[in-house]
């Protein structure tokens, strides 16, 4: 299965990818990550307010048959979670990359974004 | 990867969108295209195929195949006719559980046939060699002999018979020799999912022919994952989540495998000490919130620690998270409220009787 993977998001080697206006970041998992975990079916989010940390777990999502840590792209405080996965997990199989949002972060520094991975790099990684 | 064993159906899986996992050295699919929910719902509506070609089979022939294996399993195997089955399991000599296997009477006294897990079955023919010398009996290790496929499901008897005359006669835990085109494969009416179904022993040649025949019946592949949430909802053991090396078998739901009536077993001693000892129990639990249990979680009974769980999952056809859990036998009243410890959260939960479901 060929996976789109947009050129103007940022990824992580997790799985993560990571959309940055100014310095808002909206984080959810790829097409391959979701279609690799199978028919997800429970989010566990942090709350608003709560703070992340670059390359730290900060929540899961699970398939019927896995566990599977979500690792912020950036540090910050999260200012939004999607509560629409919290009654239909099943929206990150079926739109990961828009309504499978996971949270919004208020990132501390722009400088972590450096240590993200892009599109091109990301879609090498898959390959393998 | 490319040392994994393949079964005769490796090459179908790969070309029909079977994903590959390597599974107790064996390259297997763990789903198929539909994925998980599907396949598990599909074998409780209709029938699923289950490539199980990789289980080990070993035979126990000679004057006295039946003492050996009177020796090496608890249950009563001395009472099996031929064409009958029996789910046992072998004990080491501490009492622990080598493997849970099914036995098959062929012939009365002199032969017999064992099918054993996959991850298994290198031990469990070190086992035998080293604890049969006493017999009269020969152990041919038959796992490269036999493909083994099989169809599980509400529709798994009808979609057989129109293949395979006559295999809607055999009982539960019954099997025979049938004549399936040319040759003959050996049916049993077992499984591993909670539905009515065969386990068919094939050739290797002949099992992707089998497998494409039942296919054609109706039938869909089902994969790993899903053949995990069947045995789960039906509360079958799985080794390595419930059964062990160094579990007893009694905290284990296999004490009605057990018949202490026999003469002399191994570790026989040792498992009526375990029988005593046992101070926990196997039992099920729903969690009561939205959050699902997973293998080595801890279980609470107010703040104390009572146990853990030993396999969960998000059960496809109840919708509810479950789990069967190894815990304190003060602490598993029927009904009784406990807690899971999921990550950082304490979730509500429930004992509830085990299967959680079961349709045969």
């Amino acid at each position: 299965m060929i996976h789109k993977v947009p050129e103007d998001l940022y990824y992580t080697k997790e799985h993560e990818w990571a959309y940055v206006d100014e310095n808002i970041v909206t984080v959810g998992v790829t097409s391959y990550a979701q279609e690799n975990l199978g028919e997800i079916v429970y989010a566990e989010l942090p709350d608003e307010g709560q703070k992340v940390t670059q390359n730290e777990p900060f929540g899961v999502i699970e398939s019927v048959k896995a566990v599977s840590d979500l690792y912020a792209p950036v540090s910050g405080t999260v200012i939004e979670t999607n509560e629409g996965l919290m009654d239909k997990p099943g929206i990150l199989n079926d739109d990961p990359w828009n309504d499978g949002w996971l949270i919004r972060i208020e990132m501390d520094t722009e400088k972590e974004l450096a240590s993200l991975i892009k599109a091109g790099e990301y879609k090498k990684l898959i390959a393998k | 990867m490319s040392d994994a064993k393949k079964t005769p159906l490796h090459k179908w899986h790969n070309e029909n969108g079977g994903k590959m996992v390597n599974y107790a050295g064996w390259d297997m699919p763990v789903q198929y295209q539909k994925g998980l929910v599907s396949e598990h719902e599909f074998t409780r509506k209709k029938a699923s195929l289950f490539d199980v070609s990789h289980m080990g089979e070993f035979r126990f022939v000679g004057s006295e195949a039946l003492k050996a294996l009177y020796f090496l399993s608890p249950s009563n195997v001395e009472k099996l006719e031929e064409g009958e089955s029996c789910y046992s399991f072998f004990p080491n000599e501490q009492g622990g559980v080598v493997d849970d296997l099914l036995i098959y009477c062929f012939k009365k006294q002199k032969d017999y046939l064992i099918c054993v897990n996959a991850s298994n079955a290198e031990k469990i023919g070190e086992h035998i060699k080293k604890h049969s010398t006493d017999f009269d009996v020969q152990i041919v290790n038959e796992c490269e002999m036999w493909g083994q496929v099989a169809i599980q499901g509400p529709e798994a008897i009808k979609m057989t018979t129109e293949l395979i005359s006559g295999v809607d006669k055999l009982e539960r835990f019954h099997f025979g020799s049938f004549d399936y085109k040319d040759s003959s494969v050996i049916v049993a009416r077992t499984g591993y999912t909670g539905e009515d179904g065969f386990e068919i022993f094939v050739s290797p040649d002949q099992t992707e022919e089998l497998w494409k025949d039942l296919l054609a019946k109706g039938a869909e592949p089902c994969g790993l994952a899903a053949r995990d949430t069947l045995r789960l909802e039906a509360a079958l053991n799985l080794y390595g989540n419930e059964l062990s090396e160094d579990c007893n078998p009694f905290e284990r739901r296999m004490a009605w495998t057990v018949d202490f009536k026999k003469l002399n077993f191994m570790a026989k001693d040792r498992l009526v000490e375990l029988k005593e000892k046992a101070s926990r129990k196997l039992v099920g639990l729903k969690v009561l919130e939205r959050a699902i249990p997973r293998a080595g979680y801890e279980v609470l009974d107010g703040d104390e620690v009572v146990g853990l769980v030993t396999s969960g999952t998000m059960s496809p056809s109840l919708s509810e998270p479950i789990a069967m859990v190894w815990i304190d036998k003060k602490s598993a009243e029927s009904d009784k409220k406990l807690k899971v410890q999921i990550r950082k959260k304490q979730v509500e939960a429930q004992i509830t009787p085990l299967p959680f479901l079961k349709n045969v």
